[in-house]
């Protein structure tokens, strides 16, 4: 494995006819951590989804842990997790549920011991048999964040991990946060809590209109 | 880490399979909905023909599959929907999953909904469309089970081109009806064989046409499904 964890040259990226990412290059290695700050619209989202290969860039090219983004998606795919504003949950299935599916389809070998651990990590594990539906929206963040985990990613992207969440929510997020950079992953952390953020990373990167910029 | 085996193609389609049924299973109100539209659809079509029995009886195949492809559009339509909610698709392409165990997955979901919906009308036609064919089950629950497979291959992928688009309502039956054309004649006139008889032994022929379809279809939903859910 590449000690580079993030290696991205010019990434662009057009919704139509608005370019939302405007050839932004970024070398993070392997063990570090970036925030990643910048007004609404600046383009942070769209960074995160194209280093996750949710969506394709339209020109440039990067690499993660020396994969190719382009042609190597499905194992980049692997070394990835992301956590956006996008919850990935099924409304109608419980909060166990949402967790044992993808267990399952991940292969971990005892799905429901690692489910009952991470429910209790994000502090679900008396609301394991409630459909997502009866959530709050700091609920199903915290599922949403045990859903990540699940996945052991080598690289972290989060966006806006901190919204929704009480602070009690946020304290358990950094916790949860530093654990993983405990166990050596790459954290990337897009948030307007530059605070909170500068506090758990050691580089920032400053996006503004889809371009890098001076913070 | 935490030990892990990753499955194979099948055992990850039997996984979202589960995962399909079970959302059904607890979405139940959804179930109800589609089959008060399929009887609902059924009556009415009886309704327009008048009380012509052995017009009614004529016509009961047709009609039948009439009110499962209808339906169908619903059920299809809504097994897409509860994956564009909170991008839960977007969360299984990203673990990654295999996207031919997706289309496998579903596909065989929509299936088994569409069979299940066919159990409950076809005692219904045969009561309203006034046929009487008992000893023709066996073989009319065969026609069904393809029949129902060759609503969901094509439909399963239609149905997630749709979801991408703000018109998917619209979309879904003006992509899906036509190429469903040469299913729903088999369909229909294998059902009338099976309830009528078959004194010019044709129903191996549509049966046969049938499964052709099928087979070119589910080929094609694994062939064409990940670039649909991808790019």
């Amino acid at each position: 494995m590449s000690s580079l964890a993030i290696d991205a040259v010019d990434l662009s990226r057009r919704y139509g006819t608005r370019w939302a990412l405007a050839r932004v290059s970024l070398r993070l290695e392997a063990g570090q951590s970036l925030l990643l700050t910048g007004h609404n619209g600046s383009g942070k989202t769209t960074l995160l989804r194209v280093l996750a290969g949710a969506v394709p860039a339209s020109t440039g090219r990067a690499s993660i842990f020396g994969l190719d983004l382009g042609s190597q998606r499905a194992a980049v795919r692997e070394q990835v997790g992301l956590l956006t504003h996008s919850s990935y949950l099924y409304e109608d299935l419980s909060a166990s549920e949402n967790l044992l599916i993808p267990a399952r389809l991940l292969g971990v070998v005892d799905p429901a011991a690692r489910v009952r651990e991470l429910l209790g990590q994000v502090g679900l594990e008396g609301r394991a048999k409630d459909a997502v539906r009866q959530f709050s929206a700091g609920m199903r963040k915290r599922l949403s964040i045990a859903r990540m985990l699940l996945k052991e990613p080598a690289l972290a992207l989060f966006d806006e991990p901190f919204g929704e969440l009480d602070p009690g929510g946020i304290q358990q997020m950094e916790v949860l946060i530093r654990q993983l950079q405990g166990r050596g992953s790459t954290v990337v952390l897009a948030t307007h809590l530059i605070e909170q953020g500068q506090s758990l990373c050691t580089r920032r990167l400053h996006l503004s209109g889809g371009r890098t910029a001076a913070a | 880490m935490s030990a892990r085996v990753r499955p194979g193609l099948l055992r990850s389609a039997l996984v979202v399979l589960r995962k399909d049924l079970l959302i059904e299973w607890r979405s139940r109100a959804r179930i109800n909905a589609l089959v008060f539209f399929a009887l609902s659809t059924l009556l009415l079509f009886s309704f327009a023909l008048g009380p012509d029995t052995r017009l009614l009886g004529r016509s009961a195949g047709g009609y039948l599959w009439l009110a499962i492809m209808f339906s169908s559009v619903l059920a299809l339509g809504e097994s897409f929907r509860v994956e564009s909610e909170n991008a839960a698709l977007d969360g299984l392409r990203l673990l990654p999953v295999d996207a031919r165990a997706i289309f496998l997955g579903k596909a065989t979901g929509n299936a088994a909904l569409l069979l299940l919906l066919s159990a409950v009308l076809v005692p219904v036609t045969l009561a309203v469309y006034d046929v009487r064919a008992l000893e023709g089950l066996p073989r009319l629950a065969g026609v069904l089970a393809l029949g129902c497979l060759a609503i969901s291959a094509p439909g399963t992928v239609y149905a997630a081109i749709a979801a991408q688009s703000r018109a998917r309502d619209v979309l879904l039956p003006l992509l899906l009806f036509p190429i469903l054309i040469p299913a729903l004649i088999s369909c229909s006139k294998a059902t009338t064989l099976v309830l009528h008889g078959d004194a010019m032994h044709e129903l191996g022929s549509w049966t046969g046409l049938l499964i052709g379809f099928n087979v070119a279809y589910w080929s094609l939903g694994v062939l064409l499904f990940p670039s649909v859910i991808e790019d």
